[in-house]
């Protein structure tokens, strides 16, 4: 089915940020007319290697990218729309407040005499979209329509820019099963008319059911690509994992998952992301929380810290039923969480390490309201020192630390209010591997003295690595659970398989 | 000792400094702006005007209501708000002030404090529960609170020639007597500061005003009640106001819902942003504060002793202001946001 000829090729691309090589020698060959998927675990190098195509990176000097067989250079967003590549991102880039047909032409409008001829515009998009079975006008508002037709707006934006490469980045994430068939349909649509399609998705099953061929790549490098005869969801899900457990996850607690529970949470949903979630967590044990991006992990741990809003399911740490519904009630019950951002939603940059770390208890030291300097000091001075948190002095404002640095000021922060319960959301994120190792080290700690620990990860190896049990949530719902007393190990490959939805048979198969 | 340490010193001593500077901020343009002016004296009068007890006195007196209402801005602005309605606020407490005392004497001043409160309140709600923007809500009440300012007097100017608590606006604090007497109106501005440098560097509530202004997402999931403080920053600019209401009645013995407080709130903000607090919120002093609200003060009273005319003192003020605001700007460069 591939015609001979490669409409695009990348060779050797490399891609360094400060301190990190995240693509090494990357290679990837497209023809037109085909759908060819794109895996790799959250990580793995994939967005980074479609942005280099996008021109939103450059890759480092060694690689090269050949358009029909000729060598090019992509310096920029132009350059890769002057060679017909487009990329639909997951957050869609349109401006809402414009009409379709604005969007469409955005940065190449049609004037005359200097004035924007809108009625030429809808003209020359209204044949695109009729083509691609559009329901909806070019003058209709992109804000009245939904997350499936902006998607479409953009493929008709592709389409009008003549674009032969299509690149998208997950296109079902938000969408339900109807729109996506339809968009199955659409894509193949433009498959018989000879683009090249990039599909990057970490569903197996629509990888499954689209691609013509399938490339993997892990840790920033390319494993491999299968033809359409070779694609089975367990080669791509070894493909994607097959690597070593590093030494450095610690596991000197015995595995708690016969205490008392210590977090009970029933039929949890917010009745749109979350849906009818219930797992228990044990004193001293650590339970991990896996599933793709997007499956609703950070979603249901803020339902359960009260970050956001529940619509059903109840709450029961320590045996004792909580009404929670803001985070302090969550706080007050010995239930803390740690944000996945923490930048963004934990930390106080401007403020000093040692306020930063005293927040969550100034209110209970104080005495009438005013603050208790000696034992903020003492308190920061203490956990500075078992945390091994390396700072100048506890003055200095958070921001002016490193990744890890920060991440053990918020646990700190979170630490200091003797909390039964602990969810760390992603807590390596961003964070070197000293500091990574050390991190373990104080989660295996917290479990040792009995605290129940929900660690959210995406790091498949980590969790693997550090968790006496594991949870696997999928679209919105617990899709099942590994370790413990399921009979079933704690593996990447099952992991995979519960969070893919990948038929645990056909595993078992091979 | 090795690179590391050393590199760690170098840190430490780098982030002291800016924090010294930090702290320091406008103070070295506030001493140069009285030296300035002082010369000019000379230069122009043949004898220094400015820099004497009796003048030093008045500058005071004039700094001290827009320190007032400076200081509940700095509140205001710490949480990454702003409250445009204290002029207004001023001048509806003022007349509340004096009209309450034609019938029920002393009882005017809380009864002023009351109505600043009341106003305060009724912003910090609209923005604490409501969630409407800050600029939006205040220059609604802005408007609104100076129609009823006018209402109050059904536009007319309110007199007591008999109010009891003018001594505010006029007296002194005689501390020696002959010597050293401190006008009330500075005492109560001094007092102001010292409680709101104790409200915020010292109390639990001063934290979590600072961590709000900082982050307000991460107040909320550490459990901060971000309504209760964003009320209370609001409820305190209004009470301050309502303070700054008693204090211009005191001293004029009258009030007009009209004129009063006309543009005070851009004063109390030009002195809070001179004094460094960042406009975005979470960083910011009340020193900064004050210091801010005697740079505007000095310069006021040294251009009127200069001869300078109305038109060319606000042409000064509006430059020294920006040109204040960048210097600060460029000496904190990369650290600091305003």
């Amino acid at each position: 089915m591939s015609s001979p000829e490669p409409i695009l090729e990348m060779r050797g691309i490399s891609k360094t940020f400060p301190g990190v090589r995240a693509l090494s020698d990357v290679q990837l060959t497209i023809y037109p007319g085909e759908i060819h998927a794109l895996m790799g675990e959250n990580g793995a190098g994939k967005s980074t290697l479609m942005k280099v195509l996008a021109g939103a990176y450059q890759a480092d000097p060694g690689g090269e990218i050949r358009i029909d067989g000729k060598p090019v250079t992509i310096d920029g967003p132009l350059a890769a729309k002057a060679h017909g590549i487009a990329i639909i991102y997951q957050e869609l880039a349109l401006a809402p407040n414009l009409t379709v047909a604005e969007n469409i032409h955005l940065g190449m409008e049609i004037s005359r005499h200097g004035m924007i001829d809108r009625q030429a515009m809808a003209e020359a998009c209204s044949e695109v979209l009729k083509r691609l079975g559009a329901t909806f006008g070019p003058r209709t508002l992109v804000a009245d329509l939904s997350i499936a037709e902006r998607q479409l707006v953009e493929i008709a934006r592709a389409v009008h820019a003549r674009s032969r490469i299509l690149v998208m980045d997950e296109p079902t994430t938000a969408l339900s099963s109807r729109e996506t068939d339809r968009l199955f349909a659409l894509v193949r649509q433009l498959r018989a008319e000879g683009l090249a399609i990039i599909y990057i998705s970490h569903r197996m099953a629509e990888v499954y059911e689209l691609s013509d061929r399938v490339s993997v790549l892990r840790d920033g490098t390319y494993v491999g690509t299968l033809g359409r005869d070779e694609i089975r969801p367990d080669t791509i899900v070894r493909m994607m994992v097959g690597r070593d457990l590093s030494s450095f996850y610690k596991k000197d607690h015995t595995a708690g998952v016969r205490n008392a529970p210590v977090l009970e949470v029933r039929n949890v949903g917010d009745g749109t992301r979350v849906r009818g979630c219930s797992f228990t967590l044990h004193a001293g044990e650590v339970l991990g929380l896996a599933g793709l991006v997007g499956a609703g992990r950070t979603e249901l741990a803020r339902l359960i810290y009260g970050a956001d809003r529940r619509t059903s399911g109840e709450i029961v740490v320590g045996g004792r039923p909580v009404d929670i519904r803001r985070p302090q009630d969550a706080i007050d019950a010995g239930l803390v969480y740690l944000t996945e951002d923490r930048k963004a939603q934990g930390l106080f940059l401007d403020m000093t390490v040692a306020e930063n770390l005293n927040l969550g208890v100034i209110g209970r030291d104080a005495r009438a309201g005013v603050l208790n300097r000696s034992k903020a000091r003492w308190r920061a001075e203490r956990a500075i020192k078992s945390l091994a948190i390396r700072v100048a002095s506890p003055e200095v404002t958070v921001g002016s630390l490193s990744g890890g640095n920060q991440q053990k000021v918020l646990l700190s922060r979170l630490l200091e209010t003797e909390p039964r319960v602990l969810i760390l959301d992603e807590p390596t994120r961003g964070v070197d591997i000293g500091a990574k190792s050390e991190i373990y080290r104080i989660i295996d700690q917290l479990a040792k003295s009995g605290v129940g620990v929900l660690v959210i990860s995406s790091e498949l190896p980590e969790i693997v690595g550090i968790a006496d049990r594991v949870l696997v949530m999928r679209e919105g719902e617990i899709a099942g659970e590994v370790g413990g007393d399921t009979g079933l190990a704690i593996t990447q490959e099952n992991i995979i398989a519960l969070a893919t939805g990948v038929d645990r048979a056909l595993m078992a198969a091979e | 000792m090795s690179a590391a340490e050393e590199a760690a010193l170098a840190t430490h001593r780098r982030i002291m400094l800016q924090g010294l500077v930090r702290t320091v901020g406008m103070l070295p343009v506030l001493v140069i702006l009285c030296i300035l002016i002082h010369l000019l004296t000379i230069y122009v009068a043949g004898e220094g005007r400015f820099l004497t007890a009796q003048n030093l006195s008045i500058v005071a007196q004039q700094a001290s209501i827009n320190t007032v209402l400076a200081a509940g801005m700095t509140f205001v602005i710490l949480t990454g708000g702003i409250d445009l309605s204290v002029g207004s606020i001023l001048a509806a407490s003022a007349m509340i002030a004096v009209i309450a005392s034609q019938d029920f004497g002393n009882l005017g001043v809380p009864a002023a404090m009351a109505t600043g409160l009341f106003f305060g309140l009724v912003n910090g709600a609209l923005i604490a529960f409501v969630r409407l923007p800050p600029f939006i809500v205040t220059l609604g009440s802005l408007t609104a609170v100076r129609g009823i300012a006018r209402l109050l007097g059904n536009d007319t100017t309110v007199f007591n020639p008999e109010l009891p608590f003018a001594f505010i606006g006029n007296g002194s604090l005689v501390l020696v007597p002959g010597v050293i007497a401190i006008p009330w109106l500075a005492v109560i501005a001094m007092a102001v500061i010292l409680a709101s440098w104790f409200i915020l560097r010292r109390t639990v509530l001063g934290v979590h005003i600072y961590a709000v202004g900082g982050n307000a997402d991460a107040a909320r999931l550490s459990g901060i009640k971000v309504w209760a403080v964003l009320l209370f920053v609001y409820a305190v600019s209004g009470l301050l106001a309502g303070l700054g209401g008693v204090m211009s009645a005191a001293r004029l013995y009258a009030a007009n819902g009209l004129q009063l407080g006309q543009s005070y709130e851009l004063d109390a903000i030009a002195a809070v942003i001179l004094g460094g607090t960042s406009f975005v919120g979470g960083i910011g002093s009340i020193w900064g504060t004050l210091i801010g609200a005697l740079i505007i003060a000095v310069l006021s009273n040294g251009l009127i002793l200069l001869g300078v005319s109305d038109i060319w003192q606000f042409i000064i003020k509006g430059l020294v202001i920006i040109g204040a605001v960048a210097l600060d700007r460029f000496r904190l460069q990369g650290s600091a946001r305003t």
